[in-house]
C-alpha cells in the first residue's frame, strides 16, 4: 500500500491546490513531508527486505529506485519550501502577482508525482510515459514568468526533450520486444534476467535509442541546448527541480540499462557507450562554464558536466566505480538543488543574474554571498563537501582498474570546471560592488531555511553517511553490476 | 494463418506504410497550417490502418485495441484538442518565410528515408519471427526522422507541434510490428499521454502566440550568451 500511496499524496495535493489557492503552498509542503516519510519507510523496507512490489505487481521499488526515490522526496520538500517566499519575493520585485502563479502549485505536485511514478513503476513502458508527463507538467513552470524569453525557454525545453521521448519511447519498445522474446516480464529485473538472450543487434539498438532519446532529456551534449535556456528563465525553486533530479530522472532510465548491456555476450564494448558519451558532456560543459554570462546558466552546464561524471564513472564498470556512479548521483542532485536556492536568492539580492554585472554580494548579503560561494565551491567538488568523496571515488576507480586515458581526460575536464566555476562566482561574490548599487531586498525566510536545510546534507555526506543509507548505497551499486 | 493470406496482409501493409511516408512528407512540406493538421490526422489514420492489418493477420486482440485507441486518440481527439488549445485562427495561417525550400526539403527527406531504411536493417535481421517488421521497422524509423527533420526546419509552432507528433506515431509504428502484446495499462496510459501532452504544448503555443503576437517559435532566439 505504501508505494502508490507515494503517488497517490501528491496527486491528492494538486488537485487540493486548485481548489484552494490560499492554501495551496502549504498543502503542497505538507504533502511533500509526508511523501518524504513514506519513501523513508520505503527505503527502510527494501533494505531490510530487497525489492518492494505492490499493487499486484504493478510497482517494484530496489536498491537503486529508493535511492532515487528519497531524493526526489528529499528536494521536493526543500523545493516547495523555498516556493513559498521566493514567489512571494519574485512578486514584489515585479510589482505583481505572476499571471502563472495559480497553476504553480498544482503543476508542482504534478510534476513531483510524475518524478516519483520512474523509480517506482514496474512496467517499463509505462515508466517511459511517467518520464515523458515530467516535461508536460514542469512546461508551464518553466514559462511561469509568462515573458517572451520565459515561453522561448519553454518551448525549446518542450521540443528537444518530447523529440528525445520520442527516440526514447522506440528504444523502450525494442528492448520491450528483447525481454518478450526472452520470456521475462518487461521490467528492470526481467530485462536483467532476459539480457544474455536478447538478440545483440535488438538491445544495442534499443540502448543507442534510449541513450539518445534521455540523453536528450538528462542533457547530455550535444543535445543539452535546451537546459541552461530552461534554467536561465525558470523560477530557482523549479531549477532545483530541473537540475536536482528531474535530469536525474532520464539519466537514471540510461544508467539501468547498463547491467543488461554488460550482461550480453554479443555485446563486449557496453563501457565503452558510457565512457564516450559521459566523457563527451563533461569536456563540452567544462570549457562552456568558462564562458558563460549568467550564473544561473552556470549551474545548468554544470549539470551537463555532473550528467556526463555520472555516466563516465558507470562506463568505468567496477564495482568500485559502480559505488562512485551512486554517490555522485545522490550528491550532485543534494548539491545542486542547494545551489539553485542560493543563484535565487542571489538573483533576488542583486537584482540580476548576470555574471559581469554582480559583484561585492558577501557585502550586500553575507548569508547569500557565503550560501552562492559554499555551493560554488560544493558543486564543483572541493572537499569536505559529498561531491568530492564522490568524484575522489569515481577517479580512485578508475586509475585503479587501469582506464588511464579516460580517468585521465576526466580528471583534466573535472579540474577546469572547478577552476570556472570558482572564477566566475568568486567574482561575484568578492569582487567590489558598484557604488550606485540599489538597497538589497530582504531574504524571504522560507527560502533560507530550506536552503539551510538543504546545506546539511551535502555537508554531512562529506564526511559522514549513516550506515542504513550507505548499506542502500551499495545495494544499489550491486544492482548497477547485475547484481539481483 | 495461410502463406497467401499472410502475403495478402503483407501486401495491405506496405501499401498502408506507402500512405504514411507520404503523409509525413507532406507534414515536411505542407505550409498551410490547416493542411499540416490533415497531413497528420491522414498519417495517424494509417498507423490505425496498419494495426487493424496486424490485429487481424496475427489474430491479436492488444493490436485491435491499439488500432481503436490510436484512431480515437489521434485522429479524433489530438486535434480537436489542439485546434480547441491552440485557437482555431492559428490553422488558417500559412508560413511564409522558409528555412529550406521545398524541392531541397524532399531531397532531404529522401536522404533520410534511405538513413533509416539502412540503419534499421540489422534491427530488421535480428527479428526473423515477426512477419511485418521488415516493414513497419524501417518505416517507423522514417517517420521518426520525417519528425525530427519538420522541427529542426520549419518555423511555424504548429508545424513543428506537428513534426512531434508523427515522431510519435513513427515510433508506433514500428513497435506494433514487433510488440503486440503491450499490458492494458500501458496501452491506456499511453492513449491518455498523447491528448495530454497536444492540450499542453497546444496551449504553451497560444500563450507564446498571445506574448509575442505570433506563434513563429522558429523565430525565438533570444536566449544564448550575452557578451
Amino acid at each position: 500500500m505504501i508505494l502508490p500511496l507515494i503517488l497517490i499524496l501528491p496527486i491528492g495535493a494538486a488537485l487540493l491546490t486548485v481548489a484552494g489557492r490560499r492554501a495551496a503552498p502549504w498543502v503542497t509542503l505538507a504533502s511533500a513531508l509526508a511523501v518524504l516519510g513514506l519513501a523513508v519507510v520505503a527505503a527502510r523496507d527494501v533494505m531490510a527486505a530487497g525489492t518492494l512490489v505492490g499493487a499486484h505487481g504493478g510497482f517494484t521499488l530496489d536498491a537503486l529506485g529508493a535511492l532515487y526515490l528519497l531524493l526526489v522526496a528529499f528536494v521536493g520538500v526543500t523545493a516547495s519550501l523555498y516556493s513559498i517566499g521566493y514567489l512571494e519575493a519574485r512578486h514584489r520585485e515585479a510589482g505583481r502577482v505572476a499571471p502563472r502563479y495559480r497553476q504553480y502549485y498544482p503543476l508542482f505536485n504534478l510534476f513531483l508525482a510524475s518524478m516519483l511514478a520512474v523509480p517506482l513503476l514496474t512496467n517499463l513502458a509505462v515508466m517511459w510515459i511517467a518520464i515523458e508527463l515530467t516535461t508536460i507538467f514542469s512546461a508551464f513552470l518553466v514559462a511561469y514568468e509568462d515573458r517572451a524569453e520565459a515561453l522561448e525557454a519553454a518551448w525549446k525545453y518542450v521540443a528537444l526533450t518530447t523529440m528525445g521521448a520520442m527516440i526514447a519511447l522506440l528504444g523502450i519498445l525494442v528492448i520491450y520486444y528483447g525481454v518478450h522474446h526472452a520470456g521475462q516480464p518487461p521490467s528492470w529485473a526481467g530485462l536483467v534476467a532476459a539480457a544474455p538472450h536478447i538478440p545483440p543487434a535488438v538491445l544495442l539498438t534499443g540502448f543507442v535509442l534510449a541513450l539518445v532519446g534521455f540523453g536528450a532529456k538528462a542533457g547530455l551534449v550535444p543535445m543539452h541546448t535546451w537546459l541552461p535556456d530552461a534554467h536561465s528563465q525558470a523560477p530557482a525553486s523549479v531549477c532545483a527541480l530541473l537540475s536536482g533530479v528531474e535530469t536525474s530522472a532520464a539519466l537514471y532510465m540510461i544508467l539501468r540499462l547498463y547491467p543488461a548491456l554488460a550482461r550480453n555476450p554479443g555485446i563486449p564494448d557496453a563501457n565503452a557507450w558510457y565512457l564516450v558519451a559521459g566523457l563527451i558532456s563533461v569536456g563540452a560543459a567544462a570549457f562552456l562554464i568558462l564562458q558563460v554570462t549568467d550564473f544561473k546558466r552556470l549551474f545548468a552546464y554544470s549539470t551537463v558536466e555532473h550528467m556526463g561524471i555520472i555516466l563516465t564513472a558507470c562506463g568505468l564498470g567496477t564495482p568500485a566505480a559502480h559505488l562512485g556512479t551512486v554517490y555522485q548521483l545522490f550528491a550532485h542532485a543534494l548539491t545542486k538543488s542547494f545551489c539553485f536556492y542560493a543563484a535565487g536568492l542571489a538573483a533576488i539580492t542583486l537584482g540580476t543574474q548576470r555574471i559581469r554585472g554582480s559583484s561585492g554580494l558577501l557585502g550586500s548579503s553575507p548569508l547569500v554571498g557565503w550560501a552562492l560561494l559554499l555551493g560554488a565551491l560544493a558543486i564543483a567538488g572541493a572537499p569536505p563537501f559529498a561531491i568530492f568523496i564522490s568524484e575522489f571515488q569515481i577517479l580512485r576507480a578508475g586509475f585503479g582498474a587501469g582506464e588511464y586515458l579516460a580517468t585521465g581526460l576526466l580528471t583534466v575536464f573535472i579540474v577546469v570546471a572547478f577552476i570556472a566555476i570558482v572564477y566566475q562566482i568568486g567574482g561575484i561574490v568578492f569582487r567590489q560592488p558598484a557604488p550606485e548599487r540599489a538597497p538589497a531586498h530582504p531574504l524571504p525566510v522560507s527560502s533560507v531555511f530550506a536552503m539551510a536545510i538543504a546545506f546539511l546534507p551535502l555537508l554531512v555526506f562529506g564526511f559522514y553517511l549513516p550506515p542504513p543509507l550507505l548499506r542502500l548505497v551499495h545495494q544499489a551499486a550491486a544492482l548497477l553490476g547485475g547484481t539481483p | 494463418m495461410s502463406p497467401h493470406a499472410l502475403e495478402l496482409a503483407r501486401a495491405f501493409d506496405g501499401f498502408f506504410a506507402a500512405l504514411f511516408v507520404l503523409a509525413g512528407l507532406g507534414v515536411i512540406v505542407a505550409r498551410q497550417m490547416r493542411g499540416t493538421l490533415y497531413l497528420f490526422m491522414s498519417h495517424a489514420l494509417m498507423l490505425s490502418a496498419s494495426a487493424v492489418v496486424l490485429a487481424v493477420a496475427l489474430h491479436s486482440t492488444h493490436l485491435a485495441w491499439v488500432a481503436l485507441i490510436t484512431f480515437s486518440t489521434k485522429v479524433v481527439a489530438v486535434p480537436l484538442v489542439l485546434v480547441w488549445a491552440t485557437g482555431a485562427k492559428v490553422y488558417g495561417r500559412r508560413e511564409v518565410d522558409h528555412v529550406l525550400s521545398v524541392p531541397l526539403s524532399l531531397l532531404i527527406a529522401a536522404g533520410l528515408a534511405f538513413a533509416a531504411w539502412i540503419v534499421s536493417q540489422p534491427l530488421v535481421h535480428a527479428i526473423p519471427a515477426r512477419p511485418f517488421a521488415a516493414i513497419n521497422l524501417p518505416t517507423g524509423l522514417i517517420a521518426i526522422f520525417f519528425g525530427a527533420f519538420t522541427v529542426a526546419v520549419r518555423r511555424e509552432g504548429v508545424a513543428q507541434l506537428m513534426g512531434l507528433l508523427i515522431m510519435e506515431s513513427g515510433a508506433f509504428f514500428a513497435s506494433i510490428s514487433i510488440v503486440h502484446d503491450l499490458t492494458i495499462i500501458a496501452e491506456i496510459a499511453a492513449a491518455v499521454d498523447v491528448p495530454i501532452a497536444a492540450l499542453v504544448i497546444g496551449l504553451l503555443l497560444r500563450s507564446i502566440g498571445a506574448v509575442t503576437g505570433s506563434t513563429r517559435v522558429g523565430h525565438m532566439a533570444t536566449l544564448h550568451e550575452r557578451r
